[in-house]
């Protein structure tokens, strides 16, 4: 049962997602909320992992919630599902290559998915990033007195080398995710002693 | 056939293997497995593919895989070779994800995960700011990209609706041109 619905979860995604990349992501934030399959610090360490291991960021992404859901069948069949829409609307295009790049409709849809799909990726952003910044993992009592300052600090290190230092802004991500978690185990950002 | 459908495989596995992310950085592997070993297609087409596979639902590399494999084999080569570049994510994250799972407890592991976020969060709001320039070109980009945020985040709608109803807005605006260009 587990298997048709993952199936079905990851169908949904791979239909609707638009744009690459992170666009999965807004669909993957919603299905935590909505499944209780996976919380969302575990889907950024999917992400984090994803990122830092070879792949499209999608296929890695869906392939890390199917296994963390119901182990390496869960893996296959949430990717099976993530590209059989992909599959069936290429064939179908293929056939009309040349009418479907020019298509008035399709064009002016994209001008108004691409916008869509950038907010949806930047709610979901907000969304996760409590976890990341506060102490409490339960979202619903987010205080001041429970910001870490120390996350604080670091996303500001992380921003100022990846947008604004010209010699450390085109290093790849894989770098950044590195020496954050490095700066997690000497600086204990999980809150647990390293003895 | 069966040669081909294999040789498809291997070489989109390839090509997953070597794509770190994905979208505009698998393009020079495509160009070089696909375009000058293989003569599977010419430049021109492989950046006709990309950029279709750029405006259909789905990742790109996966869209990109079935036009190529398609063109070459039919329909069982659009599938084998999406198969083929979904394979090593298969292999590689499920041996990580298991790996990654027995040792969740260390404090090592946890504490690592917990920096990890930070940068996750960063990596995503950089993502956001890149989008962003090529999305929110004009007004009705940015009242968009508003009510989708706030809307999201506010009421927990499915991104599924979102989606359907930008495509359809889309769609009603050409209409809406069209009309107004042939009253003029």
């Amino acid at each position: 049962m587990i298997f048709l619905q993952l199936f079905y979860e990851f169908f949904k995604t791979g239909l609707f997602a638009v744009g690459g990349g992170l666009a999965t992501f807004p669909f993957l934030s919603n299905m935590a909320d909505k499944t209780g399959w996976f919380t969302h610090s575990q889907l950024m360490d999917m992400i984090a992992v994803s990122e830092s291991t070879p792949g499209p960021l999608g296929v890695n992404t869906a392939t890390y919630v199917g296994f963390v859901t119901a182990g390496v069948p869960g893996a296959v069949t949430a990717t099976i599902g993530l590209v059989t829409p992909s599959i069936i609307i290429i064939l179908v295009i293929a056939g009309f290559l040349k009418a479907f790049r020019n298509n008035r409709y399709v064009d002016s849809a994209f001008q108004c998915l691409r916008p869509t799909s950038t907010g949806l990726i930047a709610a979901s952003g907000l969304s996760v990033a409590a976890s990341a910044f506060f102490r409490t993992d339960a979202g619903e009592s987010l205080s001041l007195s429970a910001l870490k300052p120390e996350a604080v600090i670091l996303a500001a290190i992380l921003l100022a080398v990846t947008r604004f230092i010209p010699q450390t802004k085109k290093l790849h991500p894989i770098v950044w995710i590195g020496f954050s978690a490095l700066v997690g185990v000497i600086f204990t950002f999980g809150g647990v002693p390293m003895s | 056939m069966l040669k081909a459908l294999s040789e498809l495989f291997w070489t989109f596995a390839k090509v997953g293997v070597m794509t770190f992310g994905g979208g505009y950085a698998m393009l020079p592997i495509l160009q070089r497995e696909v375009v000058e070993n293989k003569h599977w297609a010419t430049d021109e087409e492989l950046t006709d593919y990309f950029a279709i596979g750029q405006c259909t639902p789905g990742v790109i590399a996966v869209n990109t895989a079935t036009f190529i494999g398609q063109k070459n084999q039919g329909i069982i080569g659009g599938i084998v070779a999406t198969l083929g570049v979904v394979f090593p994510s298969l292999v590689i994250i499920s041996i990580l994800a298991g790996f990654i799972s027995s040792f969740s407890h260390l404090p090592l592991v946890i504490n690592a995960f917990a920096g990890i976020r930070v940068c996750v969060c960063i990596l995503i709001f950089n993502a956001v700011v890149k989008l962003w320039k090529s999305a929110v070109t004009n007004r009705l980009g940015l009242v968009l990209f508003l009510v989708v945020a706030l809307g999201s985040m506010l009421f927990h709608i499915s991104p599924v609706l979102f989606v359907i109803l930008a495509a359809l807005l889309g769609i009603l605006l050409v209409q809406f041109q069209g009309k107004e260009a042939s009253g003029k």
